[in-house]
């Protein structure tokens, strides 16, 4: 495109303002280009919702792979190689390492030196080098949310790492609640991940004997009614049922609120799982059942009868909430809202939940009945969803094709946190929101813009943007041209009118569009601020 | 929440005239009387906080019977470091001191056993209930402050009516009103390191275009930057040497009463606070629970302190979404239970006494004997507060399907 015909488009705005077609525009080849066609469109949205947001060129690849093929793939991610981000994770040793390791390498302050702190005979320098910052337990949990973010930016394996993100969510612990801290890099790595795509009877049985879910809905304490402590410092003192985890296993792990269940039920849970606790907490933090801590009596749970004896009468209950339809219909509803939409289409809820129930609660399946379904493929579900804040960060940092090592994966998770979502950091058993209305309001969507504007001005600590790449071979004399590759790179040629016109009538603004020295024409375009206003703009707070 | 955001837009224009001249703004709010409107600060103590400990009934034998390790022991006359003497029979938790004077000037009330009719024990349906005033009924899409919002007599409308702190907008702000969600004053603008156009760039791409949640929330964003960096909020130091305590509850309320000394037109703030789900270890006079407390008594005595003689425009409730079982549990804390005790505070309050009816603590008196049982809905109260407070005209029913009850009295 010729220097006048890019300026010949600045004086047609208001034709676009108006509304007119946009083929009237000078530059109209280069949009109808990039309005997706109907191939392009159906991978742009599997993309959108199957990971955390196109890279440059993961269009191209989908249509290339087939929408079908590649979502089988991501599918079967054990069959995705996935080298380059194992290799990036090897920087943050807490992730491999067993709850015993890290009681002991990332140990609690030990209160001698607090009392020597706090006494002034040790300096907070001397107290730094006697326990380095990097050697205490809240770098594990930090290693955990750059692992995350590393991960959803640059793992081939998307599908699995969105379904990580959402059972974590789903069995929801949070990181800040005493032991937690040393158990919950083994919750996500042996719990959580092993069973993203697996069954949803095995992923309910894990949690529950975890010593992370153990220990943040307190069941490692609930003891027979009566029951008294033999050894300890609490010898000989009375303890007794905690419902915690019984209601929350009812209420949002399995039947949902409405799920028909009673307090009677809760109360009755709750002395199935007596017994249920945690061995050495404060060691090698694992699963025990104690006999002697546990009701032997008959339960009688949603009308059944539970009298298997000791350790079983839990994993009963694990077995009829896992096989009831409530919980099927629980689960299918949860995953085609995050999905889907977030008013959910029942018909796909009760398809899906029936997937649950012939399969046993296989994952895939109902995965697959979703990305089948008519109603996941319906133009009208196309940018239907809000993106949280982890997928806004994430989807805009793979959008620009940025490179992010260890560091720029804790800058976009202090990024998220700001927007509202501290991931391991929801402190109620609900988890995160999966709403529009929880993440739309006016304090959220400037730290949006705000994180645009650092992440494409290269503000953020370890994180590279390459927007070089992606306007091409535009001219940077061409504002208008730069604009169209931004457009095409960010949001697929999903822009409204309206968005359009105003982006081009900020190519005047001298911040974007520096003039050459004599005031001729256009000398470059500032691509960052450009990209910026595009990643803050409506459409891709959507996906 | 279409008719949510062209509503806002309408209280949009005003807004955006009042920044046009700032100075002469300024002054205008100054002399209008409808300005100074009143004020509602709404805390929610998110999690189920356990009433027993906040407002301990020392004059009920079934306290003491039900709670073995946890429960406070009787005030002493000097002794600051237990339950501080309220009336004889109800002591206030020693890490609530702060709130003392304030009961002693007869400006702080307390309802001791307020809650839901609806029986559910789940702490994610009972906030819902709390929220949108509406206990039982999930499919009501607005919350109750949302609507006082929008049934305010008249008076100004900026986009600051209704402000949250926090990140997320609760569910009790929602409403065709429209309201803000925002973290920190300071940090409420675009933030660029060179002039101010791409700001003006993200304002343009939200200004016009499709009436959605997106666009709106975009719009009355703007608005408010503007607003509020015209009238200097978040330079405005803490008066009366009022110190609030570190962390993001008193940072709250810091901000919120920024908000009402700049007069950008607040009327109705919500803060909330989490922590309360003490099933373990709860503690007594020191512990867990005690240590929430300090921070809860710490904040909302500084903001009064803050505001000063403003404080009898405002007037601070706080709630929580049921209280916890009269008996401990077996790891020396409590379950979840039903009735929870409220405060309220400022304005025209009738303070220094309790309201509603005690229920009592014996095995029969409590709900499905266990639980505190409510003797104040919920509703009585917070209807209360919102027409005698705020001049919410009763006839606007702020309560879907509840027919208001006898008032309690306790706002003159």
């Amino acid at each position: 495109m010729s220097a006048w015909r890019g300026r010949l488009a600045l004086g047609l705005l208001p034709l676009a303002l108006v509304g007119c077609a946009a083929a009237r525009e000078p530059a109209a080849a280069t949009a109808e280009r990039a309005a997706p066609v109907p191939d392009d469109a159906a991978a742009l949205h599997v993309l959108q919702r199957v990971t955390y947001g196109p890279r440059p060129g993961d269009v191209a690849r989908v249509r290339a792979v087939g929408v079908g093929a590649w979502l089988e793939r991501q599918l079967d991610p054990d069959r995705i190689d996935d080298t380059a981000v194992e290799q990036a994770l090897r920087a943050l040793p807490t992730l491999t390492m067993s709850i015993a390791d890290l009681q002991r390498d990332y140990p609690r302050l030990d209160p001698e030196l607090q009392r020597k702190l706090a006494s002034g005979e040790m300096t907070p320098r001397e107290l730094r080098e006697q326990y380095p910052t990097d050697k205490r337990p809240g770098r594990i949990v930090a290693e955990l949310q750059t692992a995350r973010m590393l991960r959803a930016v640059n793992s081939e394996r998307q599908l699995q790492e969105v379904m990580v993100d959402f059972w974590f969510n789903h069995f929801n612990v949070f990181a800040n609640k005493g032991e937690v801290r040393w158990y919950v890099t083994a919750y996500e790595r042996d719990v959580i991940r092993p069973h993203a795509l697996g069954r949803f009877p095995d992923l309910l049985r894990a949690t529950a004997r975890h010593p992370a879910m153990l220990y943040y809905l307190d069941n490692w304490l609930s003891v027979r009614p009566g029951y008294t402590v033999r050894t300890g410092p609490n010898q000989g003192r009375r303890a007794g049922l905690n419902e915690n985890y019984a209601r929350e296993l009812l209420e949002l792990h399995t039947l949902g609120v409405d799920g028909g269940y009673t307090q009677a039920d809760v109360t009755e849970v709750a002395r199935a799982f007596t017994g249920w606790s945690i061995n050495r907490p404060r060691q090698d933090a694992h699963f025990v059942f104690r006999p002697g801590t546990h009701d032997v009596g008959e339960k009688r749970v949603l009308g059944y009868s539970i009298r298997a004896g000791g350790e079983r009468d839990g994993e009963q209950i694990l077995d009829l909430l896992a096989g009831h339809p409530t919980t099927a219909r629980f689960i299918a509803r949860k995953l085609v809202r995050r999905l889907v939409a977030d008013e959910v289409p029942p018909a796909l809820v009760e398809r899906v939940a029936t997937a649950y129930r012939t399969t046993g609660g296989d994952i895939r399946a109902m995965l697959r009945v979703i990305f089948a379904a008519p109603e996941f493929q319906a133009p009208a579900a196309a940018g239907a969803k809000i993106k949280k804040p982890s997928e806004f960060v994430v989807s805009a940092t793979r959008a620009v094709g940025a490179t992010v090592d260890a560091r720029g994966a804790w800058a976009l998770a202090r990024a998220t946190a700001e927007i509202g979502e501290g991931l391991y950091e929801a402190v109620p058993p609900t988890g995160h929101a999966d709403r529009a209305e929880a993440w739309v309001n006016p304090g959220a969507l400037l730290s949006r813009m705000n994180f645009a504007l650092a992440l494409a001005d290269g503000r953020l600590p370890g994180v590279r943007s390459d927007l070089g790449t992606l306007v091409g071979d535009a001219d940077r004399r061409q504002p208008r041209a730069v604009l169209e590759q931004l457009l095409t790179g960010l949001l697929h040629g999903r822009s409204s009118p309206q968005t359009r016109a105003v982006l081009i009538a900020q190519l005047d603004q001298p911040e974007i569009t520096r003039l050459t020295a004599d005031d001729r024409g256009p000398a470059n375009t500032d691509v960052g601020k450009l990209a910026a206003l595009v990643l803050g703009s409506p459409e891709f707070q959507r996906r | 929440m279409m008719a949510t955001r062209r509503a806002l837009l309408k209280s949009g224009a005003c807004a955006l005239a009042a920044v046009a001249m700032p100075p002469r703004f300024l002054a205008r709010v100054a002399d209008a009387a409808e300005a100074r409107g009143k004020v509602l600060v709404a805390v929610f103590q998110r999690g189920a906080v356990d009433g027993l400990s906040m407002v301990i009934p020392h004059g009920d034998p079934g306290y003491y019977a039900s709670r073995t390790s946890i429960a406070l022991a009787r005030p002493r006359q000097g002794d600051a470091d237990i339950a501080l003497e309220l009336d004889g029979f109800f002591a206030l938790h020693p890490t609530l001191a702060p709130l003392l004077p304030l009961w002693r000037e007869r400006t702080l009330a307390i309802v001791p056993a307020c809650g839901s009719p609806d029986t559910t024990r789940s702490h994610f349906d009972a906030q819902d209930y709390m929220e949108t005033g509406t206990p039982g009924v999930k499919s009501t899409p607005d919350g109750w402050l949302g609507r006082a919002a929008g049934v305010l007599p008249a008076g100004r409308v900026t986009p600051f009516r209704s402000v949250a702190l926090g990140t997320q907008l609760p569910r009790i702000l929602r409403g065709d009103a429209g309201a803000i969600a925002l973290r920190s004053l300071d940090r409420f603008e675009v933030r660029t390191t060179t002039e101010v156009s791409t700001s003006k760039g993200f304002e343009s791409l939200y200004q016009q275009g499709i009436q959605d949640l997106l666009h709106g929330t975009g719009r009355e964003t703007f608005e408010a930057v503007k607003m509020l960096k015209s009238a200097g909020a978040a330079r405005l130091t803490p008066a009366n040497g009022a110190q609030y305590p570190r962390g993001r509850f008193g940072e709250s309320l810091r901000q919120i009463a920024q908000l009402i000394r700049a007069d950008v037109g607040l009327r109705i703030a919500f803060t909330d606070m989490e922590g309360w789900d003490t099933h373990v270890a709860q503690g007594a006079e020191q512990g867990q629970l005690a240590n929430r407390l300090r921070d809860f008594g710490a904040g909302l005595a500084a903001f009064a302190r803050d505001l000063g003689d403003r404080m009898s425009d405002v007037v601070v409730l706080t709630m929580s979404e049921f209280g916890r079982t009269v008996a401990e549990n077996g790891n020396r804390g409590t379950d979840h239970g039903h009735a929870t005790a409220m405060f309220v505070f400022g304005g025209s309050v009738r303070g220094g006494r309790l309201y509603g009816r005690w229920p009592g603590l014996a095995r029969e008196q409590l709900f499905e004997s266990r639980d505190l049982a409510v003797t104040t809905d919920f509703r009585t109260l917070f209807n209360e507060v919102a027409t005698r407070h705020l001049a919410v005209p009763a006839t606007a029913g702020l309560f879907p399907g509840w027919t208001p009850a006898a008032p309690l009295g306790l706002i003159g």
